[in-house]
């Protein structure tokens, strides 16, 4: 076996035993609980625990399924992200033709190019020729209400869930030298981090939250939950070093700045669903909302771990 | 040959419900009334050619098999491809709208199929549906009600399937759409025509998110 490869199965083995921990825990909740009803609060966790078992299976397959894998699960989770997206948009008729290219044309562009491993190309793909030639679409039908809400609406949606999105699998493009074949792990650190940083924020939130930071955008969000949650995602972060080009204190502030950043996407993401009325984006993977609730923080910090590692470890 | 027609048949069913699954990610929200085998009419809002395709694609397939949706004979029936969908993958009840042509009476159509052990999905206002507010419903559901007094009326909305595919696109956009179930209603003692006609009408409209019903 490889380095790669064991690294990958001691990644998969250790989360396999923190998800039978999870799920021995929760069914003892389940199990400990009195009176007739059902309590919210652990239905919730065991549904969140049960759709955590789904999603690193999935994620496993397509890590062994190498490139073709990690670019086809990103390309479709950005298409149901793209798709949450657009369904609270103020989108009209006269925007059908744009709405099409948007799916069946910038998006698997933009995936292809990461496929091909063209950084010049997909780094400017979306900002610079979707930015410019969707409005053009939009013009020739003549519909001129709400243009710019519209226009810019399809911008954003753009933007966030397929160039954000994108941007994990084109870690797979970066040369980092003496790390050849092993960008997957980058993605596993990136996505575990991440993750791991919500679910560490909800679990110091549950014990020991009591002040709210933001109220107006986010009840369940609270201090004590946040600083624990950005905290302990760090130490996990470090602790991961040794299957990341990284050293250990690099590690960690990578994960911290992943963290940080997962976490004011996550009050963004917030924000838009506050102004149009939602609690979730959408009600796909039970107990956890739609795939936009799941991704929002990896939105927001892919991109900016993407360059940082390309400027300081790529040649 | 008919068992061959049978397979292409299913496999048929399964494409267009993967693909519809595909595009609209559509959820199911049993809120008035759990997946029964009981004889149903589910009577939705109809605001594009592929809502009736939605509302099946969301029942149980044992439940599914037992629904069969009423659609007009004049649309099914112009093409040999159409008319193996509507009749061999859907199993619709195909009832022509032509009230001066027609041979087969639309009502004992669909009491027959009723007592036959089906159930039925209708769209009471008639016709696609292209304005913001609902159509009057017309009388069709009423005389079911009256006729067929044990059978379920469920009331059905969906949404969002307009953006989907708005009248005169052929490209579906994907949108995430919902189907919800409200608790059903019967015909009540003394009721006549309109205060029914208008009451069904409320308990459809009532499902809409627009009405404060939101399940997000």
């Amino acid at each position: 076996m490889t380095e790669y490869q064991t690294n990958l199965l001691t990644l998969f083995g250790g989360l396999a035993v923190v998800l039978i921990i999870a799920s021995t825990i929760g069914y003892m909740l389940a199990r400990r609980q009195t009176g007739s009803e059902p309590n919210p609060v652990i239905e919730n966790l065991n549904a969140r625990i049960n759709a955590w078992w789904v999603m690193i299976g999935v994620i496993g397959l397509a890590f062994i399924w190498g490139r073709p894998g990690v670019v086809i699960l990103f390309g479709l989770l950005s298409f149901a992200a793209l798709r949450e997206f657009v369904s609270l948009t103020n989108t009209r008729r006269a925007d059908h033709l744009v709405l099409a290219m948007v799916f069946y044309v910038v998006l698997p562009l933009q995936f292809y190019f990461i496929w091909i491993d063209w950084y010049g190309m997909f780094s400017i793909f979306i900002p610079v020729y979707a930015y410019l030639f969707m409005p053009i679409l939009a013009v020739l039908r003549g519909e001129t209400k709400n243009f710019l809400i519209r226009i810019a609406e399809v911008q954003w949606a753009l933007m966030i869930t397929v160039y954000c999105v994108s941007h994990v699998p084109a870690l797979l493009s970066l040369d980092i030298p003496g790390y050849e074949g092993q960008n997957i792990l980058l993605i596993a650190f990136l996505v575990l981090v991440v993750q791991s940083s919500d679910v560490l924020q909800y679990i110091w939130g549950k014990l020991a939250g009591k002040r709210k930071i933001a109220p107006k955008l986010s009840p369940s969000k609270t201090v004590e939950g946040f600083v624990g949650g950005v905290l302990s995602a760090t130490l996990v972060g470090a602790s991961l070093w040794w299957m990341t080009p990284f050293n250990f204190w690099q590690a960690g502030l990578l994960a911290f700045i992943i963290a940080l950043l997962g976490f004011f996407g996550g009050l963004v993401m917030s924000a838009i669903k506050r102004d149009r009325g939602v609690k979730d984006w959408g009600q796909m993977i039970a107990g956890h909302g739609g795939f936009i609730d799941r991704l929002d923080s990896v939105i927001f910090s892919a991109p900016i771990f993407f360059h940082i590692v390309r400027y300081f470890w790529t040649v | 040959m008919n068992s061959i027609l049978a397979i292409a048949a299913k496999i048929t069913g399964f494409s267009i419900i993967s693909f519809s699954r595909f595009i609209t990610a559509v959820f199911a929200n049993w809120d008035g009334v759990r997946p029964s085998r009981r004889r149903r009419i589910y009577f939705a809002n109809h605001v594009s050619n592929g809502d009736f395709i939605l509302l099946w694609t969301v029942l149980p397939p044992p439940i599914r098999k037992l629904t069969r949706p009423v659609a007009a004979a004049d649309y099914w029936l112009t093409s040999k491809l159409k008319a193996f969908i509507g009749r061999n993958v859907f199993n619709a009840v195909l009832i022509d709208r032509n009230r001066d042509t027609r041979v087969l009476d639309p009502m004992e159509q669909m009491l027959e199929a009723l007592d036959e052990g089906n159930s039925l999905i209708i769209f009471p206002e008639g016709q696609r549906n292209t304005t913001e507010q609902m159509l009057p419903f017309k009388p069709g559901i009423f005389h079911l009600a009256e006729k067929r007094p044990d059978v379920e009326l469920v009331p059905v909305w969906i949404e969002n399937l307009n953006r989907v595919l708005p009248k005169g696109e052929i490209i579906p956009i994907p949108f995430a759409c919902s189907v919800t179930f409200g608790a059903p209603i019967h015909l009540q003692d003394g009721e006549d025509k309109q205060t029914f006609l208008k009451r069904a009408e409320t308990c459809v409209l009532n499902l809409s998110p627009d009405a404060g019903n939101n399940h997000d």
